[in-house]
């Protein structure tokens, strides 16, 4: 693996890639709705009529909502690594936000590390990696993990 | 009811569903012409077709209304085309009974088919990275299963379900399908096979997953007065009510295929209810009924969790007693109020544009007393229920 292979976001725009990395969805002017993606256009809210929005960067830290795991690599366009290792997917809410959003969980935590309500954060984690780059994307990563160490169950890289 | 909102559902047919990696536009065919018998009806009286659409089948699939048409042979007939995902056949069958109720056409052909990949459903191929179907796998490796084990893993926490609860729909209705001729799968399962299959996507198993399927369903459906005419009013089996109703900001629950629920900042006060409650009542309060009033339910189950969501959204039961309605054997065929008579989709995996219209076939069968060893006894109303990718519900209430 070359060590000049620079890390960019798998996505333009939606996450800052630094120190304390944050989503970036957009805010309403008018009614104040969050979105996520950032909405340029319109407003979602059917009561609003307003066009203009600022980013903004959503909290950092929330509690888990749901979660699952994905035990058969998923087709393309996901790009898994060889050979496959499961991953857990969270949906987290924000508070502040009083919205959802989704992400996988960084690597080395299983379904039994977490619970409905875990708090979480965001970081960022490489998604896959070619030639030249290696792909970022926002991760939530439990702020206490259990004691537990993630145990990826292998069961393979079976088309399900 | 109020009887100008009706049409009359003169003939079902179906091709069965399998993994039969034909052209879709064989399956349509077949349930067409199986239609059409069944409604005593020729292709020539056919005044419009109303298409459910697949997008996995290439230029034809997007314009299936008029690949139906012509595969029957063009005799002029009106044509409309409708996709709405899992929802595309409720979509059709709105079409034509707007047509028929409007006074346009008497006589409507509805018609959905699918030619399915195996595995997980992914999206159309290119790089589109302005799609939120495309980025889910790309960015989470997130499938609809993920989606469907979201809510599993809610219903464990908030109302007590077990692994135990989502096998035994799984067995109910792997028993009910098992005289189903149109299910693909027709096989006795006990909750130890269950707990035993692979875990897919936690807590849901390979068992509780529904499969993609080939298949093809279809519908005549026509006015009142042209039922009345042509076959007598006696038993007369009609469509009082469809609904294709849209979530309503905000959606607070994470849905297919979206990376965020809405925001609910600028709403003041308590969120109403979700949108899957929402599809069913719509249906409801158009055909001037309400839940208690139905005597057969065909629903979505996509996983063996989610039928038991809708039991509480389609009215059912109240929010979070599905798995005491399931444990009490309510939901059985023999039941107080049998749900997936037909084996649902456990029993036949999805052929997305054709699930919708087969929903509409079995309460069909079951309102005419056909249902040949899976019949519920007496049904006179019964309530589909079903929800499209992108915000698109699905409930159609069938009556005699």
């Amino acid at each position: 693996m070359a060590p000049t292979k620079s890390a960019i976001p798998a996505v333009d725009g939606w996450f800052t890639t630094d120190g304390s990395p944050t989503l970036l969805g957009s805010r309403c002017r008018t009614c104040g709705t969050y979105a996520f993606p950032r909405e340029a256009h319109f407003c979602r809210n059917p009561d609003c009529d307003g066009q203009d929005f600022d980013e903004a960067p959503l909290s950092r830290r929330g509690h888990v909502w749901s979660y699952t795991d994905a035990r058969y690599q998923p087709p393309p366009p996901y790009r898994a690594a060889e050979p496959y290792e499961p991953f857990c997917i969270a949906a987290v809410e924000l508070a502040a936000e009083k919205m959802v959003v989704m992400g996988q969980v960084v690597p080395g935590i299983g379904v039994d590390d977490l619970s409905i309500g875990t708090e979480v954060e965001l970081v960022t984690d490489v998604l896959y990696e070619d030639d030249d780059h290696r792909y970022l994307v926002w991760k939530w990563r439990p702020v206490a993990p259990g004691a537990r160490s993630a145990e990826a169950d292998d069961t393979g890289s079976a088309d399900g | 009811m109020a009887d100008d909102k009706r049409v009359a559902v003169l003939g079902v047919g179906m091709h069965p569903w399998g993994k039969w990696g034909r052209n879709f536009v064989e399956y349509g065919l077949t349930a067409a012409r199986a239609a059409l018998a069944d409604a005593g009806l020729a292709w020539r009286d056919v005044q419009f077709v109303s298409g459910a659409d697949t997008i996995r089948n290439g230029y034809p699939g997007y314009v299936a209304g008029a690949t139906f048409a012509q595969a029957l042979g063009w005799t002029g007939a009106r044509v409309a085309s409708s996709y709405a995902a899992c929802a595309s056949g409720a979509t059709a069958v709105a079409a034509a009974r707007a047509q028929i109720l409007a006074g346009l056409c008497d006589v409507a052909l509805v018609v959905g088919a699918d030619t399915t990949p195996k595995g997980f459903f992914a999206p159309v191929g290119g790089d589109r990275k302005d799609d939120p179907d495309w980025l889910r796998f790309h960015l989470m490796g997130a499938t609809n299963p993920t989606y469907f084990a979201l809510y599993a893993r809610r219903r464990m926490e908030l109302f007590g379900a077990t692994e135990n609860d989502f096998a035994a729909v799984k067995v109910k209705n792997a028993r009910h399908g098992l005289a189903n001729p149109n299910a693909r799968y027709r096989a006795e399962v006990t909750i130890d096979d269950v707990l035993a299959s692979p875990m897919v996507a936690d807590p849901l198993r390979l068992l509780e997953i529904c499969a993609t399927s080939d298949g093809g369903a279809a519908l005549v459906l026509t006015s009142t007065d042209f039922a009345r005419r042509h076959a007598g009013g006696a038993g007369l089996v009609t469509i009082p009510a469809v609904s294709t109703v849209t979530p309503r900001f905000p959606q607070t629950v994470i849905e297919m295929p979206n990376f965020a629920t809405d925001s609910a900042v600028s709403v003041e006060g308590g969120i109403g209810s979700g949108f899957r409650h929402s599809i069913a009542h719509a249906a409801y309060e158009e055909a001037g009924i309400g839940p208690e009033d139905v005597d057969v339910a065909e629903v979505y189950d996509l996983s063996s969790a989610l039928e038991l969501d809708w039991y509480e959204d389609i009215g059912l039961c109240k929010e979070g007693e599905a798995e005491r309605l399931l444990r009490d054997g309510d939901t059985e065929v023999g039941g107080r109020i049998p749900v997936n008579p037909s084996g649902g989709l456990s029993c036949f995996g999805e052929a997305i544009p054709a699930q919708a219209i087969a929903q509409v076939c079995e309460l069909v069968w079951q309102l005419r007393g056909r249902a040949d060893g899976r019949q519920v006894e007496g049904a006179r109303v019964g309530v589909t229920a079903n929800q499209g990718l992108f915000g698109h519900g699905s409930s159609v209430i069938v009556t005699t």
